[in-house]
């Protein structure tokens, strides 16, 4: 009996969760660069010629972005170490069900980044969260969902080239763009205690992203995989 | 009833024709063994007929269903290659059972059991993979690739890393399932190991098949010399 589409799709992903959460590498990795922009922004930082409203925005999604990355390019790495990706594709379920297994679970790593990060910008550059969390958390989760569309059905193209490590943001980085811009926007004025309805554009712009990258990435996916 | 089928199968990484052109066709309770120097084209046959390659021209079925577009014909191949397609950081029993779950098996949990007691690897199988022998991890990817049960298997020296235990426990588990009218292709270059379990065989070279025949029409002394003569000189 063949598996649905979303069953697999969950399979898929919490297999690479488990993976993740026993050997750590790539979130430990993300987190220590997390922490370190963070740390490094902070004191190249003169607060008193930019506001922290101003800066932070920017620092949240510097490292968002690049953090997002290291978790996108160790994705498919792992179905690489002794060919574990055959043991997928030969398996009767849809390329469709890979892809959004694998987009869950980075979906998963790149908000639990967020999810340190963000307190720890809030921290450090003493901005008020808590008052905007709701709104900021739309923001975060819209926009992971862009990246993590993206950034998924890219490294699956990049995992099997020698530079791999290069080349996974050289092609996702471009595509990045239009989700960072409008989440980057709408943090700025929601730390800047802006009205809410202010940055309703932004988000429907990054659902509007969303659903076409996401969509667009799927069915693109299973060229990408398929030798 | 025909469990493998392919006709004028073929495929070319760039302008080298990795596979020409092949035809074959398995019957269910059949095993096919496949000698042929390095660079051949057997370990691409066994991909194209996986479903893990797509084919450059010719087609390929699956007990009638046509490959790699037919979910249904992946799920009644297992295959069995050089690498061993499991998770290090996952245990034995981990990786049989998502292969089994991603295969649809109901008892997953039973056929996982079940498969990794056949490969006598089931007092190791909650041991994490990578801290397996390349033996025991070999038996593990045996495990996880019959767990749900194919019609179908493809090993690609499937022998490579296992003890004399263990290669036994395969060959008693390849008879098994013969028996139980799974056909098998078996890619080796161990020829007095292929004879041994084939009913037929076949030489690939340059990615064709040089010679194909029954394995009762063969004395294996005889075409010990005849595959060295005939690989040599293609070499």
């Amino acid at each position: 009996m063949a598996l649905s589409a979303l069953n697999a799709a969950w399979l898929i992903a919490r297999k690479d969760l488990t993976i993740e959460f026993r050997t750590r590498t790539a979130f430990l990795s993300a987190l220590v660069f997390a922490l370190m922009a963070i740390v490094i922004f902070y004191f190249s930082w003169d607060p008193t010629a930019i506001p922290a409203g101003d800066l932070a925005p920017g620092v949240m999604w510097v490292i968002f972005t690049f953090s997002g990355l290291l978790g996108l390019h160790r994705s498919f790495g792992i179905e690489q170490q002794d060919r574990a990706i055959d043991g997928l594709l030969g398996a009767p379920v849809a390329r469709e069900a890979i892809y959004l297994g694998k987009a869950l679970a980075n979906l998963v790593f790149v908000v639990g980044i967020q999810m340190v990060a963000i307190p720890a910008v809030a921290l450090f550059y003493n901005v008020s969260v808590i008052s905007v969390a709701p709104a900021l958390a739309a923001i975060a989760l819209l926009a992971a969902v862009g990246l993590v569309a993206v950034g998924t059905l890219f490294g699956s193209m990049a995992v099997n080239t020698r530079l791999a490590e290069l080349l996974l943001p050289v092609l996702s980085l471009p595509f990045f763009v239009p989700v960072v811009v409008p989440a980057a926007q709408a943090t700025a004025k929601l730390l800047n205690g802006r009205p809410i309805a202010e940055v309703d554009g932004w988000l429907r712009l990054l659902g509007a992203f969303d659903i076409v990258f996401v969509t667009v990435c799927m069915l693109a996916f299973p060229y990408t995989i398929e030798e | 009833m025909t469990a493998i089928e392919a006709h004028g199968l073929t495929r070319a990484f760039g302008r080298r024709m990795a596979v020409d052109g092949v035809d074959l066709s398995i019957a269910s309770g059949d095993c096919m063994a496949i000698f042929g120097p390095n660079g051949a084209g057997k370990t691409t046959l066994l991909r194209l007929l996986g479903g893990l390659l797509k084919p450059s021209a010719g087609t390929a079925t699956i007990g009638g269903v046509r490959i790699p577009s037919g979910d249904e014909g992946r799920g009644a191949v297992g295959v069995i290659a050089h690498a061993t397609m499991l998770y290090g950081a996952l245990s034995g029993r981990e990786n049989v059972e998502f292969a089994a779950r991603l295969h649809g098996v109901r008892n997953y949990r039973d056929a996982a059991t079940a498969a990794l007691d056949k490969m006598h690897v089931l007092d190791r199988a909650s041991a994490p993979v990578r801290a397996l022998s390349r033996g025991m991890q070999q038996r593990v990817a045996i495990a996880r690739a019959i767990v749900h049960a194919p019609s179908v298997i493809l090993l690609d020296e499937p022998f490579t890393g296992l003890d004399y235990a263990g290669a036994s426990a395969l060959t008693v588990l390849l008879g098994t399932l013969r028996v139980g009218g799974a056909a098998l292709v078996l890619v080796t270059h161990n020829i007095a190991e292929g004879l041994a379990i084939a009913t037929h065989a076949s030489i690939m070279r340059e990615g064709r098949f040089a010679r194909s025949e029954k394995r009762a029409s063969i004395d294996a002394d005889r075409y010990q010399s005849e595959y060295r003569e005939l690989v040599s000189h293609g070499t």
